[in-house]
């Protein structure tokens, strides 16, 4: 088979920056096609971002991104409305439609893409919520819902169009550890029985060498490392061994960019 | 100095078009929105007109108590007591009936309308509804505009009547004015231009306020801070469009 059929999502010397801030320069990486893949990194290495140029609601100041072997740079906004159909994103803090109940949430994309009748989308939306355990809760509003329970009602509703592909925004941040472990499963459990592809970014190293098959650590705007996550926990370098370890201080320097302190304190740097 | 003014009016410049350019967008999605997806529209009209409803009612009755009062007692240092009618519906229909609506419409409605897209995109339910292919411009912000501009000028109706109930009270059952007089003089007197003037001001602030605010919401920083300047961006900005629109509208009916 050719490379373009076993990964999923093909990244191409990517350059993209932030106002003055380069956050990618060079990069590239590709994605299994069926597996669950962690991209890892510090805050502020650009993780969300890079997930919000691979569905491109921003777009890269150089470099291709492929698709399926699809450049999506010149995709009319009909073509890149379809493709997004194959993808399925569950956002940080769920960003479920607060005017709507969650059965409603879960059968939003339902209702706006087909023309179901109304009991085969009760079905669906009845399956979806049963498989995230949240069959009880379709008809409370979302407000109603802890954070937990709001990631799973937006699992659910990612998962409602059988996507090819899903995208979990740090789905970990801010869960109580049995919330955690459920979500961690859900991933799982949703990754092997759909066929799907997973990409999760996320900075517990914990839960992703629970979970993932294939982690990525981002570090200056370029993959620093990949593999395993038993490969990056025995890996010699410095940068990967910091963070999966959680140290404070190493190649990513616990001290923002600053003048000499000492200078500072004295007063020598307004001079 | 100079270099600031011409920032000041390039930026300027530029908002005013995309705002138009928005404005296009709404006008050129609104046909298969009210059409298509009329419920949409119903439930805006209902969460827009209703949350307005109950401060329009109580807005126009004291209204037009003041009228009937203040019209009272003007008219008759010339004997003209019995015109009092005439007063109030010449300035209900006509003026205050759109512009108080319009204002209070903004203040109640479209504060409402522009924090809650403002959230909307704060919590990333607006990128949410883009990654499910949704595009948000036609099921969050079409349907929220065209809710505003059919209310609007119910709201405006609703606010000259009962102005108009309030001035009867004070003007006949209070004051002693003939209740045939006060109407039949409103008759005679009150042209069917005079009210459609009225409602070609009512229509067009609602538009203007709607507009408003779903692009102030629209364009919020996402932030707290940043829907909170949004929502008060739409009251400051509605509000003097309201008056300076007004002001042109009467100078054309002249």
């Amino acid at each position: 088979m050719d490379s373009a059929s076993d990964n999923v999502i093909e990244i191409q010397d990517l350059d993209y920056s932030r106002g003055p801030r380069q956050i990618f320069k060079g990069l590239n990486l590709s994605i299994g096609r069926g597996k669950v893949t962690a991209i890892m990194g510090p805050s502020g290495t650009g993780k969300t971002t890079l997930l919000r140029l691979i569905t491109r609601q921003l777009r890269p100041d150089s470099g291709k991104i492929l698709v399926d072997g699809v450049d999506i740079a010149n995709l009319t906004q009909k073509q890149l409305y379809q493709l997004r159909r194959r993808f399925g994103m569950l956002f940080q803090n769920g960003a479920l439609l607060t005017d709507i109940s969650v059965f409603e949430n879960v059968a939003f994309p339902l209702r706006e893409h087909t023309r179901l009748p109304n009991r085969l989308i009760r079905h669906v939306v009845l399956t979806k919520l049963h498989a995230v355990g949240l069959r009880g809760a379709a008809d409370l509003m979302p407000t109603e819902l802890s954070g937990g329970m709001a990631r799973r009602v937006a699992l659910a509703r990612a998962m409602v169009m059988d996507p090819e592909i899903l995208i979990y925004d740090e789905p970990f941040v801010g869960l109580d550890p049995i919330s955690m472990g459920v979500i961690v499963r859900l991933v799982r459990k949703m990754n092997d029985a759909l066929g799907i592809t997973s990409i999760l970014v996320s900075h517990d190293v914990q839960e992703i060498a629970a979970v993932a098959d294939c982690s990525l650590l981002l570090a200056d705007g370029k993959v620093a490392a990949s593999g395993s996550p038993d490969e990056l926990n025995n890996t010699s370098s410095e940068l990967v061994r910091q963070f999966m370890h959680g140290m404070a201080d190493g190649p990513v320097a616990f001290h923002f960019a600053a003048p000499n302190y000492a200078d500072q304190l004295l007063g020598r740097d307004s001079e | 100095m100079l270099r600031d003014i011409y920032f000041t009016v390039v930026g300027f410049l530029r908002t005013f078009g995309a705002l138009q350019l928005f404005f296009l967008r709404l006008l050129v999605n609104s046909p298969h929105i009210f059409f298509g997806r009329f419920r949409l529209v119903v439930q805006q009209v209902q969460n827009s007109g209703t949350l307005s409803l109950v401060i329009i009612m109580v807005s126009g009755f004291f209204v037009g108590g003041v009228l009937g009062l203040q019209g009272y007692s003007n008219l008759a240092r010339f004997n003209a007591e019995d015109s009092v009618g005439t007063f109030a519906a010449f300035s209900l229909l006509k003026e205050l009936g759109p512009v108080i609506s319009a204002l209070l419409f903004a203040g109640r409605a479209g504060t409402a309308l522009a924090s809650e897209i403002g959230l909307m995109k704060a919590t990333d339910q607006l990128s949410a509804m883009e990654m499910m292919a949704v595009d948000p411009l036609p099921r969050v912000l079409v349907p929220r505009f065209l809710g505003g501009v059919i209310s609007m000028p119910l709201l405006a109706a609703v606010f000259s009547a009962i102005g108009l109930l309030g001035a009867h009270l004070v003007g006949v059952n209070l004051l002693g004015v003939d209740a045939g007089a006060f109407w039949q003089q409103m008759q005679s007197t009150l042209d069917m231009s005079d009210v459609y003037e009225g409602i070609i001001k009512s229509v067009v602030f609602g538009v203007v306020v709607s507009l408003l605010a779903v692009w102030e919401g629209y364009n919020a920083i996402p932030t707290a801070e940043g829907v909170g300047r949004a929502t008060t961006r739409t009251v400051v900005i509605s509000a003097i469009a309201v008056l300076i629109l007004d002001f042109m509208i009467t100078a054309m009916a002249i």
